[in-house]
C-alpha cells in the first residue's frame, strides 16, 4: 500500500523536480534564507542606526516604517507565493496543449484596484500624523530651547542663546550638547551648498538650504552620544561632515553652556603662548574666531571656533576622535589629531578651505615647521 | 487586397494615413505641445520670482505700456496676414500669397526691433528726483513701489537719518539680467520668446524666396506654408500669454 | 515633380560603412541605438565597479574623494540617459514597425538624427572624463553646480550633453508618436495595438511634455554659470530649490519614461510563453496612462527633506501612495496572464518573470519612502539606491534584456544559445540580490548615500563587502551574455519566422525582415491578430518565410540621407563651442556648428522623402 506523506508545498515540489530544478531550487532558498537573515543580523546598537530610536520623533517614524514592513512583506509573500504556484502548477506539460485564451476578469481586476487604493490610502492618512508630530515642537511642551545650526563645507557651526541676553549667541562647533527630557528646535542654514541635518536616534533629517530657513525638532529621552552625519551631498569631503549630540542632565547642560560662553582660556605654558603668538601671526584667526560671543545672526567665520576646542570629543567634524572610552578628552589622543590635522588637512578632508586658502599650506615659504606645529598643539591644547 | 503605402503626388485633402492627417502636421502640433511646456516652464520660474527681487528695477519701473501694446497689436496683425498668405496660396493667388508672406515676415521683424529697442532701454534705465519731492514718503516710512526706496534711504538721508532737503538723484539703475530676479527671469523668458519669433521670420523668408522656384509652391503643396503658419500662431499666442502675465499683471495693482 | 538640386547627388544604395551612416532604415537603426547602448552601459557598470570597490572595506584608497564624486555622478547620468533610455529606443525604433505593420517609421530622416544626435551626446558625456568629468550628481543640485562652487568645465560638459541628449530623444519621440497614431495598418485600432507599442506610445507623450523642463532648468543653470544671472543665486534672492522643483518635475516622470517600456516588453513576453493573452489588456493599458498622468503629481516625494513643510509633504504622500495602485494592479494582472497558462520557462520568460520579482521588492521599498513621516529617515542613505537598482536594474534592465533574448531571432536572424541565456539569468537573478538587497540593511542603518568612504565600527563593513562581491557576480553574468550574443549572431542556428509561437505581428514575417519588412501590408481583425490568424480565425495563410527582393514587389522605400549625419555633426560641433566659448574667437566654435547644422536642416528639407521620382508621403 502507497501511503501518502505530507511533505508540504516545497517538499511536493522539490520531490516532483528534476535534478537541476532541485538544485536551483535549493540555492535559491539558501540565497533567501541568508538575505532575509540579514534582516535579523542589522545591529540596532550600531551608531547611526534608525533602529534604535532614543527620543520621540525618531520612535515615531520608526513605528510608520514598521506598519508599512509588516504591510510590505506581507503583499511580497502573497504575491511571490502566487507567483510560484502559478509557475509550479501551470507549468507546460506538452507542447500541443493550448490553454483557454481568457481575457481577464472585471470583478477581480476592480477588486485588486480598490483593495489596494483603501490600503494605501489608509497607510498614507495614518502617517499624517506622524509628519505633523516631527515638524514643529509640541505645543503643550513646558520648556524648549532653540539653537541654530549653520552647514558650512565641512563642518556644521551651533550657535547657542547666550545666558546675557537675546542680542549675543554663544558660537561653537561640531558638538551639541542638549540637555534630557527637552525638547530642542534647531533652526537649520546653510552659508554655501545644501547640507542636511541627520542623527538617526533621536530624528530624521531636515536639509540646511541656504536662505530657506528650515527648521526641525528632537529630544533625547536619556543621556548619552548620538551619532550625526551630513545627508545632503555637498561637496568633495561630504563623507567627512559627521557630529555629535550629547545630551546630558540639564543642570550639566548649563555648566557647559556657561563654559562655552567663557572666554578662551589663556595658558601660562610657554610653548602655549609661542603657539598663540603664531595663531595670530599665521593668520589663523582669520578664519577660525577665539570669541565665544558674536551678535545673534552675525555671518559667522569660515572655520569652526575654537575657543574651546580641546573640550571637544573629535576633531574636524567628526573624522578624529579624542576621547577615551567614558566620553573623556584625552589630551595625548587630542595632541596626536591636531597634529596629524596641522602637519596635512587635505589627508583627513579632501578639498577642505583650510588647505586650499591658508598662506601656510598654498605658500611654500610659509610652510608650518615642526616647532611651529608643536607651538601650534600646545596652545589649542589648552583651549579647554 | 494589397494595400500599399504609396500615395500619389503632393499633398491632397486625404491623406494616406491612419487618421487622414498628414505626419509632418501631426509632428507641428506635437512639437507645439512640447514647445507649449518649455515656454510654461519659463513663465512659471518667472511667476515664482515675482515679487521677490531684493533691488529695483522693478516692472513699473520700466515698462512702458503703450510701446509694448503698439509691437504687441503689430505680432498680432502678423497673423492675419499670415492667415491671408496661406489663404491666398488655396486660391491659387501666388501674387497675392507673396505680398502676405513678405509682410508677415516684415511685421515679425517689427516686433523683434522693438522688442531690442525695449531691452536696451531697460539697460540703460535711469532715475532722477529731488529728494525734496519724496520727503513726505520717506518720513512716513512709505516703501515707494519702485524699488527705489534703497536709493531714497541712502541718497536721500544724511548720516544722522535727516533728509537733505536740496539733494537730487540722479542714477543709472539699468536693467540687466544679471540685476536681479526680474531681470533675469524678464529676459530669459522674452529672450526666448524673441529667438523663436526670429526662427520662424527666417523660415517665412526661406518659404518666400523658395516660392519663385517653380513647383515648390502650389495651391496644392502648400502644407510647408500651412505648417509655417501653425508655428507662427503659436508664437503669437504664446506672446499674448507673455503680455498678459508679465507685463499687464506685472504693472496693474491687485494681481 | 522637380526637386531643388544640391551640389551633392543623394546616397543611391550605399554600402559597408557608408551604409550605415546614411542609413535610414529603422531596423539598422534600432541595432545601432543597441549596440551604442549596450557599451554605454557596460562603461556604466566599469563606474559603478571602480565605486563597489571603493566601498568594500572601510577607508580604502582605491580612489580619491574627488574621483569617487565624478564616478557616482557619470554612473547615475551614463546608466539613465545613455542606457536605459537608448536600450528602450533600440526597440522602439526595430520593432514598433512590424508591431503596427509598417514598412517604416513616419519620419526615417528624423529617426536616423536621433541616433546620430544621441550618439553625439553620449560621446560629449563620456569624453568629458577627460579633464574633470562632472561631480554634482546626476541630479546637479544647486548651489553646488554653480560656477563659484564648481568653475571647471565638467559640469558644462553635462549640461549641455544633457541638453544634446535631450534633442535626440525628442526628435525620436515625436517620430513615435506621429508612427503609432498615424501608420497603423488597416484594422490596427488603437485598442489593438500590442503592449508594447501602447507603452511606448505614452512613453513618447510623456517625454516630450517633461524632457522641456529640464530643458528649460538646465538653460537656467547655464546662464548663471556663464553670464552671471540670477537664477539659482541666493545672494540675490533666487531659490536653489527651485532647481529641484524644476529637476524633480522632470525627474519623475523620467522614471516612468523608464519603466514603462521596459512593462510593455514583459507585457509581450508573459502571453507568447505561457500561450495565453493579456490578462485584462485594457485596465493594463488604462493602468499605463493613469501612471504616466499621476507620475506628474508626485515630484515632491524626492524633495521631502528639503522643507516644505508638513502640509505639503502630506499631500505628496497621499498622490505617491496613489500611484502604487496602478503599478500594482499590472503585477496582479501579469500574474493574472500566466495563470491558467501553458508555462514554458525559457530565457526570455525567465527574465520577464525576475523583472516582476525584483520590481514587486523595488515597489514595496518604494511604498516605504512614500511616506514623508519614513522616508525622513531613508532619504539621502543607502536604503535609496536599493529601491533604485531593485527597479532599475532588477526591473528596467531585467525587462529590457528580455525583450533582447525574446527579440534577438527576429533582428539578427539566429537562435542564442538557451543554456547559456538561462545561465546568465541565474548570475543576474542571484547578484543582483547579493549586490542591491544588503542596501536596504545599511541605509537603515545609517549610511549615508554619496560618500566615498566610511569609517571602522559603523557596522556598515559586511553588507558593503558583501556588495561589492555581488558585483562580480553580475559582471560574470554580462560575459556570459556578451559570449552568447556574439557567438550566436555569427554562428548560432538560423532561426525561423516565428519561433515562439507568438502572437503580434512581428511574428509573421521573416528573421530577420527583409528591408520593407511586409511584402504585403496586413490587414488586422483583431487583438494578438497573428495569433488568431494561425489558430485559423483570421482565414489567412502562414508567413511568408525567407524574403524576397523589394523588386519583386513594387515595393518603394524611403531612400538613405547625409543630412540627418551631417545635421547631428553640427549639432556636436555646436555643443562643443558652448562649452568652450572662448577658444580662439569667443564663440566662433558654436557659430560654425549651428551654421554646419543649418546647412544640415536646409538641405534636409529641400530633399523628397524619396528620389527622384518616386512619390511615396512616407
Amino acid at each position: 500500500m502507497v501511503t501518502m506523506k505530507n511533505r508540504g508545498v516545497f517538499g511536493s515540489v522539490f520531490i516532483n523536480s528534476s535534478r537541476t530544478q532541485k538544485i536551483v531550487l535549493l540555492l535559491m532558498s539558501l540565497a533567501l534564507s541568508v538575505l532575509a537573515a540579514g534582516c535579523f543580523i542589522i545591529d540596532p546598537s550600531a551608531n547611526q542606526s534608525t533602529f534604535e530610536p532614543l527620543g520621540p520623533v525618531a520612535e515615531r517614524q520608526l513605528t510608520i516604517f514598521w506598519w508599512i514592513l509588516i504591510g510590505g512583506a506581507l503583499v511580497f509573500v502573497l504575491v511571490g507565493a502566487a507567483l510560484i504556484y502559478a509557475l509550479v502548477k501551470f507549468r507546460r506539460r506538452s507542447e500541443e496543449e493550448t490553454p483557454i485564451q481568457v481575457h481577464g476578469n472585471t470583478r477581480l481586476e476592480l477588486l485588486w484596484t480598490i483593495i489596494p487604493a483603501i490600503v494605501v490610502m489608509g497607510f498614507a492618512i495614518a502617517s499624517i500624523n506622524t509628519l505633523f508630530y516631527s515638524a514643529n515642537v509640541p505645543k503643550d511642551s513646558e520648556k524648549t530651547i532653540t539653537l541654530e545650526a549653520i552647514g558650512h563645507q565641512w563642518w556644521f557651526e551651533f550657535r547657542y542663546p547666550s545666558p546675557n541676553g537675546p542680542e549675543n549667541e554663544v558660537v561653537t562647533a561640531n558638538e551639541v550638547y542638549i540637555p534630557v527630557g527637552i525638547p530642542v528646535r534647531i533652526n537649520l542654514e546653510s552659508v554655501d551648498v545644501i547640507h542636511s541635518f541627520w542623527v538617526p536616534k533621536l530624528a530624521g533629517k531636515v536639509d540646511m538650504v541656504p536662505s530657506e530657513g528650515n527648521h526641525m525638532w528632537f529630544q533625547a529621552d536619556e543621556p548619552g552620544e548620538f551619532y550625526g552625519q551630513c545627508a545632503e551631498y555637498c561637496g568633495t569631503s561630504h563623507a567627512n561632515m559627521k557630529f555629535k549630540v550629547i545630551a546630558v542632565e540639564p543642570a550639566e547642560f548649563d555648566t557647559w553652556l556657561s563654559d562655552q560662553a567663557a572666554p578662551a582660556l589663556e595658558s601660562g605654558d610657554p610653548l602655549a603662548k609661542e603657539g598663540a603668538g603664531i595663531f595670530k601671526d599665521a593668520g589663523c584667526s582669520g578664519c577660525h574666531s577665539l570669541k565665544t560671543i558674536a551678535k545673534t545672526g552675525s555671518k559667522g567665520r569660515v572655520g569652526p571656533n575654537l575657543a574651546h576646542v580641546a573640550s571637544r570629543r573629535d576633531l574636524a567634524a567628526g573624522m578624529m576622535n579624542n576621547a577615551d572610552g567614558a566620553g573623556n578628552v584625552n589630551d595625548a589622543y587630542l595632541q596626536e589629531n591636531l597634529r596629524k590635522w596641522l602637519e596635512n588637512p587635505s589627508e583627513i578632508k579632501p578639498g577642505n578651505l583650510m588647505s586650499s586658502q591658508a598662506a601656510v599650506y598654498t605658500d611654500p615659504n610659509k610652510t608650518l615647521t615642526e616647532r611651529q606645529i608643536s607651538a601650534l598643539v600646545a596652545y589649542l591644547t589648552s583651549l579647554k | 487586397m494589397a494595400q500599399e503605402h504609396t500615395s500619389t503626388a503632393g499633398h491632397e485633402e486625404h491623406e494616406d494615413t491612419t487618421t487622414g492627417l498628414n505626419h509632418r502636421k501631426m509632428l507641428m502640433w506635437a512639437f507645439l505641445g512640447s514647445d507649449c511646456m518649455f515656454f510654461g516652464s519659463l513663465i512659471a520660474t518667472y511667476l515664482v520670482y515675482q515679487g521677490k527681487s531684493l533691488t529695483g528695477p522693478l516692472p513699473i519701473d520700466v515698462f512702458d505700456i503703450p510701446v509694448t501694446s503698439v509691437s504687441t497689436f503689430v505680432l498680432l496683425m502678423s497673423s492675419m496676414s499670415m492667415v491671408l498668405a496661406y489663404s491666398a496660396l488655396t486660391r491659387g493667388n501666388m501674387k497675392g500669397f507673396r505680398i502676405w508672406m513678405v509682410s508677415t515676415a516684415i511685421m515679425g521683424a517689427t516686433f523683434i526691433g522693438f522688442q531690442v529697442y525695449e531691452f536696451s532701454s531697460f539697460s540703460t534705465h535711469h532715475i532722477h528726483f529731488e529728494c525734496s519731492e519724496v520727503a513726505e514718503k520717506i518720513e512716513h516710512g512709505d516703501y515707494v513701489k519702485a524699488g527705489h526706496d534703497h536709493f531714497f534711504q541712502k541718497e536721500c538721508l544724511d548720516s544722522n537719518g535727516l533728509l537733505k532737503a536740496d539733494h537730487h538723484v540722479d542714477e543709472e539703475y539699468g536693467l540687466k539680467p544679471q540685476t536681479n530676479l526680474f531681470g533675469t527671469t524678464f529676459f530669459t523668458l522674452t529672450g526666448f520668446h524673441g529667438a523663436h519669433v526670429t526662427l520662424g521670420v527666417v523660415w517665412l523668408l526661406s518659404i518666400f524666396f523658395l516660392s519663385f522656384k517653380k513647383g515648390v509652391i502650389t495651391r496644392e503643396k502648400n502644407l510647408d506654408v500651412d505648417l509655417a503658419a501653425l508655428y507662427w500662431h503659436f508664437v503669437d499666442v504664446v506672446w499674448i500669454v507673455i503680455f498678459t502675465v508679465v507685463y499687464l499683471f506685472g504693472v496693474f495693482e491687485g494681481f | 515633380m522637380s526637386t531643388l538640386s544640391l551640389a551633392i547627388p543623394r546616397p543611391v544604395h550605399p554600402s559597408g560603412l557608408w551604409n550605415w551612416l546614411t542609413t535610414i532604415d529603422h531596423k539598422k537603426i534600432g541595432v545601432l541605438y543597441g549596440v551604442t547602448a549596450f557599451i554605454m552601459f557596460l562603461s556604466g557598470g566599469v563606474e559603478a565597479t571602480l565605486m563597489r570597490i571603493q566601498l568594500t572595506k572601510p577607508e580604502l584608497d582605491i580612489v580619491s574623494a574627488a574621483v569617487y564624486n565624478q564616478l557616482f555622478t557619470m554612473h547615475g547620468t551614463t546608466m539613465i540617459f545613455l542606457a536605459i533610455m537608448p536600450l528602450g529606443a533600440a526597440f522602439f525604433n526595430f520593432v514598433i514597425p512590424l508591431q503596427i505593420g509598417a514598412r517604416d517609421v513616419a519620419f526615417p530622416r528624423l529617426n536616423a538624427f536621433s541616433y546620430w544626435t544621441f550618439l553625439a551626446g553620449a560621446i560629449m558625456l563620456k569624453l568629458s572624463w577627460i579633464g574633470g568629468a562632472t561631480d554634482a550628481g546626476w541630479f546637479g543640485y544647486a548651489p553646488l553646480t554653480s560656477v563659484d562652487q564648481n568653475p571647471g568645465k565638467g559640469i558644462d560638459f553635462w549640461i549641455i550633453s544633457l541638453q544634446v541628449l535631450g534633442v535626440a530623444s525628442l526628435a525620436a519621440s515625436f517620430n513615435f508618436i506621429v508612427t503609432i497614431i498615424n501608420m497603423r495598418a488597416p484594422g490596427m485600432t488603437m485598442m489593438r495595438l500590442p503592449l508594447f507599442t501602447w507603452m511606448t506610445f505614452i512613453t513618447a507623450i510623456l517625454l516630450i511634455l517633461a524632457f522641456p523642463v529640464i530643458t528649460v532648468a538646465l538653460i537656467e543653470l547655464t546662464f548663471d554659470r556663464y553670464f552671471d544671472f540670477n537664477f539659482f543665486n541666493v545672494a540675490r534672492g533666487g531659490s536653489v530649490v527651485l532647481w529641484q522643483h524644476l529637476f524633480w518635475v522632470f525627474g519623475h516622470p523620467e522614471v516612468y519614461i523608464l519603466i514603462l517600456p521596459a512593462m510593455g516588453i514583459v507585457s509581450e513576453v508573459l502571453p507568447v510563453f505561457s500561450k495565453k493573452p493579456l490578462f485584462g489588456y485594457t485596465t493594463v493599458v488604462l493602468a499605463g496612462a493613469i501612471i504616466a498622468v499621476m507620475g506628474w503629481m508626485v515630484w515632491s516625494h524626492h524633495m521631502f527633506t528639503v522643507g516644505l513643510g508638513p502640509v505639503a509633504n502630506a499631500v505628496f504622500t497621499i498622490t505617491t501612495m496613489l500611484i502604487a495602485v496602478p503599478t500594482g494592479i499590472k503585477v496582479f494582472n501579469w500574474i493574472g496572464t500566466i495563470w491558467g497558462g501553458s508555462i514554458r520557462i525559457n530565457t526570455p520568460m525567465a527574465f520577464s518573470l525576475g523583472f516582476i520579482a525584483m520590481f514587486l521588492i523595488g515597489g514595496i521599498s518604494g511604498v516605504m519612502h512614500a511616506v514623508s513621516a519614513s522616508d525622513a529617515q531613508q532619504q539621502d542613505t543607502y536604503f535609496i539606491p536599493a529601491h533604485i537598482h531593485y527597479v532599475l536594474f532588477g526591473g528596467a534592465i531585467m525587462a529590457l534584456t528580455s525583450g533582447i533574448y525574446y527579440w534577438f531571432p527576429k533582428f539578427s536572424g539566429k537562435m542564442f544559445d538557451e543554456k547559456m541565456g538561462m545561465l546568465h539569468f541565474w548570475l543576474m537573478m542571484i547578484g543582483q540580490n547579493v549586490t542591491f538587497f544588503p542596501m536596504h540593511f545599511v541605509g537603515l542603518d545609517g549610511m549615508p548615500r554619496r560618500i566615498y568612504t566610511y569609517a571602522e565600527g559603523m557596522g556598515w563593513d559586511l553588507w558593503n563587502l558583501v556588495a561589492t562581491l555581488g558585483v562580480f557576480i553580475l559582471i560574470a553574468g554580462f560575459l556570459v551574455f556578451i559570449l552568447n550574443m556574439v557567438k550566436s549572431w555569427k554562428s548560432g542556428p538560423d532561426a525561423p519566422g516565428d519561433p515562439w509561437d507568438g502572437r503580434t505581428l512581428e511574428w509573421s514575417i521573416p528573421s530577420p525582415p527583409p528591408e520593407y519588412n511586409f511584402s504585403e501590408i496586413p490587414v488586422v481583425k483583431s487583438l494578438d491578430d497573428w495569433w488568431n490568424t494561425k489558430q485559423g480565425g483570421n482565414g489567412k495563410a502562414v508567413p511568408v518565410s525567407g524574403g524576397s527582393g523589394d523588386e519583386e514587389h513594387d515595393i518603394h522605400l524611403p531612400q538613405p540621407s547625409y543630412w540627418p549625419l551631417v545635421t547631428a555633426i553640427g549639432l556636436f560641433i555646436a555643443a562643443y563651442g558652448v562649452v568652450f566659448n572662448q577658444l580662439v574667437v569667443p564663440w566662433a566654435i558654436a557659430i560654425i556648428g549651428t551654421f554646419i547644422g543649418f546647412v544640415g536642416v536646409y538641405a534636409w528639407s529641400l530633399e523628397p522623402v524619396n528620389d527622384p521620382d518616386e512619390d511615396s508621403a512616407h
